[in-house]
């Protein structure tokens, strides 16, 4: 269509009937359907239940999803700048422990903070506080984090792969110097409190998960109606142009990355609460389902392009996928080989999807 | 088409080699084609003859399915419909390569050059002579590359990377891939949007002797110097509809017009007298490093600042150092009075600047995104934004009010500005500076490739702009363009000030004179 009309210019432009476009998540919405109805079908046949009439399982699923979830929204704006994000599942990681250590209880007589390294500079004050502290914490040092990622691409001009691949390294070097290696555990109940569930409706409800979806709505209305937004899409469709239409790139790079960042030790903290620990090899790989859950869900990573509701979705269909596999007793090994073929075959889409617009 | 009478193109290169080719009236003749696109019909019957040893010039406005027939006749499009005959056998055209092998080339209006790769590989891709064990024979390459050069006269280093090229250059470069096919039919899809006068003149040299070798030479061009200058023959579209041929001595440029519009247009360059006030922009001893060098002059109110030059001689520079794109390395810029270090173009902008670049697709559109989107981009920086919220609803009132005083034809704002055509996009990435409400607004190239009738209405919206006391400056390579509008003109050569006439003194000799020496 769009070629017919880049063709024909204006002239007979006037004569063309306005064409209703769908929204570009109905697509993934209707994936995200069609496989749960496949598990569903399946399920019956195999396994004799239903996949989709268990609130556990479905309360699962979204648990499941919802700190890489997180991720995934800060990783979504990133990618619509054209970069990429790597550093964020170490990230995840790192902030786990720090935050952790800053929610331990003094039953633990090996709490890191009652350590006297620590406690010499009077962080011992923070055992048995308010997990108000570890949130802060957290937060702000993956916004510190983030903002590092930012600095080194916009005053150094390297690629993000390389920068936030260099993060990653490094801070997950970080998270297993914390502790040499070790986990931090027995955290309090304030803090425990943050990754339980409550119910609602009779559902059981993950704090998490209710952190996710503000997470995505806020950011969903942050990149459509806010300023943020439309440079965050202006610098991805054309950088240049966006340059000369005064935006200035590298600033608002450094906050896009900090965003991302803020969101990762977000994420790091919500993982932490609810494992109830901090582990140096937590968030593995998070990073990547982040990526794919975007590109899934419509992100393109050559810029311009993405949705948070698709990226919302992308990441539910990684987790149904997952559950759906587990449902029918399929193997852990055979579940990631799967995996990665959806990732590429959603890459194969949005390639074909950028070839079909750039003939225009 | 009727398939039987149809000739594998591997049977016709073989019988165009022979020299054994069939007699016939024309080269290449084209009748009865048909194309629809979803909703529209981009071709409507049209038909084309080409005369063997001709430039066949086709003119229309954008839209009128110049482009859509020569992507046709290059094998990117199919047909739905229509004859296809090269010297009166019936071919068919499937896809770029068949064309190819029937001797059809096509230089396109956007370079198709792999820019990291060197002359000799960019000319040869795909057809690299190979020596022992299939190693591509550089030093053979490199001959072929300079015996074909010198065939054409260009001079190029084959060796040099076609990234390191002027767009000029470049279009040399297509133009020798295209020869080097041994096509008998090039399309030239408007060759010098991008060249200067006497790069304009080098081409024309080129045109002559393929000509001479009896090529059948398709032209087109929006620019009537152009046409009267090269062109034997021309055929006029209209709304994908074939109008007329004619041979092109036996015409006025206002019948040419005519034809293409199907109205008339009084004036071409409609300059109001404006009131010149105040100098607004006064700049002294301006210089980037390598590129230009003491560049002074003053822009008053209500004045249009003509810059003339040739390509590469800085014009385009000095205009994006003003605009703090690339910040300058000494001299001074003056804005009403007060001296100012332009470091970025917010800085300009908050400054009452504005700037439309020379490369709509480059440093213009955002083209994956709609025209709202590109048209309330630059103004977000200053208005329209509460606690960070964008007012959409107002952005959207101002963007439509903006779009429809300059005519920007479109159902909806909404629509992908890729959708639109050049002309359109332009008026929207004009919209875009207007909508900021500037006090000097630099326009660079301002109706490179748009249709007659686009490029009528934006020359009386500068002048409309220029009356409400607007400072201007425009860059151009269209010499009319530049006399027609100009109040005063800055010509420039290699990167120095070379002259500034006035609108009473200035002529085309003149402004050469400044711009070559």
């Amino acid at each position: 269509m769009s070629d017919a009309i880049n063709e024909l210019g204006e002239t007979s432009k006037t004569g063309l009937k306005k064409i209703r476009r769908l929204p570009p998540e109905f697509s993934i919405l209707a994936v995200l359907i069609g496989i749960a109805l496949i598990f569903e079908v399946i399920g019956w046949y195999v396994v004799g239940e239903s996949f989709l009439a268990n609130k556990q399982r479905l309360s699962i699923i979204v648990l499941q999803v919802a700190v890489t979830g997180i991720i995934a929204v800060g990783v979504t704006q990133v990618i619509i700048t054209g970069g990429v994000d790597l550093s964020s599942g170490s990230m995840v990681g790192f902030i786990a422990m720090v935050a952790a250590s800053f929610a331990q209880t003094s039953l633990n007589a090996r709490a890191v903070f009652l350590q006297p390294e620590y406690a010499a500079f009077g962080l011992d004050w923070f055992i048995d506080s308010s997990p108000f502290w570890p949130l802060l914490v957290g937060v702000l040092l993956g916004a510190f984090l983030g903002y590092l990622n930012g600095l080194l691409i916009a005053k150094t001009g390297i690629p993000p792969f390389i920068a936030t691949l260099g993060m990653m390294v490094s801070v997950r070097g970080l998270a297993k110097w914390y502790t040499e290696g070790q986990p931090v555990a027995l955290l309090n109940e304030n803090f425990a409190w943050l990754g339980q569930s409550f119910s609602l409706w009779g559902f059981p409800v993950p704090r998490t998960v209710i952190v996710f979806f503000a997470v995505a709505i806020i950011f969903h209305v942050a990149l459509s109606y806010t300023r943020y937004g439309k440079f965050t899409y202006a610098i991805g469709a054309n950088s240049q142009a966006a340059r000369v239409s005064g935006i200035d790139i590298g600033k608002h790079l450094i906050k896009v990355y900090a965003v991302a960042g803020l969101l990762s030790g977000l994420a790091g903290v919500m993982l932490a609460a609810r494992a109830q620990s901090g582990q140096p090899n937590m968030g593995v790989s998070f990073e990547l389902d982040a990526i794919a859950a975007a590109v899934i869900g419509g992100a393109s990573l050559s810029g311009g392009v993405g949705r948070i509701t698709g990226t919302v979705i992308g990441t539910i269909i990684l987790g149904v996928v997952t559950s759906g596999f587990t449902f029918l007793k399929v193997g852990a090994y055979y579940q990631e080989i799967v995996k990665g073929a959806i990732i590429v075959a959603a890459v194969v889409i949005d390639v074909h999807r950028q070839r079909k617009k750039s003939r225009a | 088409m009727s398939a039987e009478r149809i000739i594998s193109p591997q049977t016709m290169e073989a019988v165009r080699r022979s020299g054994a080719v069939p007699g016939s009236k024309y080269l290449l003749e084209v009748e009865d084609v048909r194309k629809e696109f979803p909703g529209v019909v981009a071709l409507d019957n049209v038909q084309l003859k080409l005369k063997r040893g001709t430039v066949h010039a086709l003119m229309g406005e954008n839209g009128a399915g110049k482009s859509t027939l020569m992507k046709i006749l290059a094998g990117i499009y199919t047909p739905d419909s229509g004859s296809f005959k090269l010297r009166g056998v019936d071919i068919r055209l499937k896809n770029p390569l068949d064309a190819l092998q029937n001797g059809i080339a096509m230089i396109h209006q956007e370079l198709n050059l792999m820019a990291p790769m060197t002359v000799s590989e960019n000319i040869w891709i795909g057809r690299e002579p190979l020596g022992r064990f299939g190693i591509v024979d550089h030093a053979e390459m490199n001959r072929r590359t300079d015996a074909l050069f010198e065939r054409l006269g260009i001079e190029i280093d084959p060796e040099i990377k076609v990234g390191k090229l002027s767009v000029a250059n470049r279009q040399m470069v297509e133009i020798a891939k295209a020869v080097s096919f041994d096509s008998d039919v090039l399309i030239m899809d408007e060759p010098t949007s991008a060249l200067t006068e006497r790069e304009v003149n080098h081409l024309f040299r080129i045109i002559r002797s393929l000509r001479e070798e009896g090529k059948g030479i398709i032209y087109i061009t929006h620019k009537m110097n152009e046409l009267f200058e090269i062109a034997d023959e021309f055929s006029v579209f209209r709304d994908g509809k074939y109008v007329a041929t004619c041979n092109s001595s036996e015409v006025t440029r206002e019948d040419i017009i005519r034809m293409m519009v199907g109205r008339e247009i009084t004036q071409m360059f409609p300059k109001e007298p404006a009131q010149i006030g105040d100098v607004v922009l006064s700049v002294k001893g301006l210089t980037l490093n390598g590129v230009f060098r003491d560049v002074s002059f003053d822009l008053r109110a209500g004045e249009i600042l003509g810059f003339a030059g040739l390509v590469g001689s800085g014009r385009s520079n000095v205009a994006e150092t003003i605009f703090g794109v690339t910040p300058a390395n000494s001299g001074t810029i003056e804005l009403f009075g007060k001296q100012l270090t332009v470091s970025s173009p917010s800085v300009a902008m908050a400054h009452g600047m504005a700037f439309l670049t020379e490369d709509r697709k480059e440093t213009g559109c955002f083209l994956l995104l709609d025209i709202q989107e590109n048209a309330q981009m630059a103004v977000l920086q200053q208005r329209y934004v509460q606690l960070g919220f964008v007012e959409q609803e107002k952005l959207r009132k101002a963007a439509t009010d903006m779009a429809n005083r300059l005519r920007v034809r479109t159902p909806d704002m909404r629509e992908p500005i890729i959708n639109l055509s050049g002309g359109n996009q332009q008026k929207v990435l004009i919209c875009r500076w207007l909508m900021t409400n500037p006090k000097i607004l630099i326009l660079d190239e301002p109706t490179r490739g748009i249709d007659v009738g686009a490029k009528a209405e934006i020359h009386r919206l500068i002048s409309q702009l220029a009356g409400q006391g607007v400072a201007i400056i425009m860059i151009s390579s269209e010499m009319p363009e530049v006399l027609g509008m100009s109040d005063r003109i800055v010509v420039l050569h290699e990167g120095r000030v070379t002259g500034i006439l006035d609108r009473a003194e200035a002529d085309q000799v003149k402004i050469m004179e400044l711009a070559s020496r």
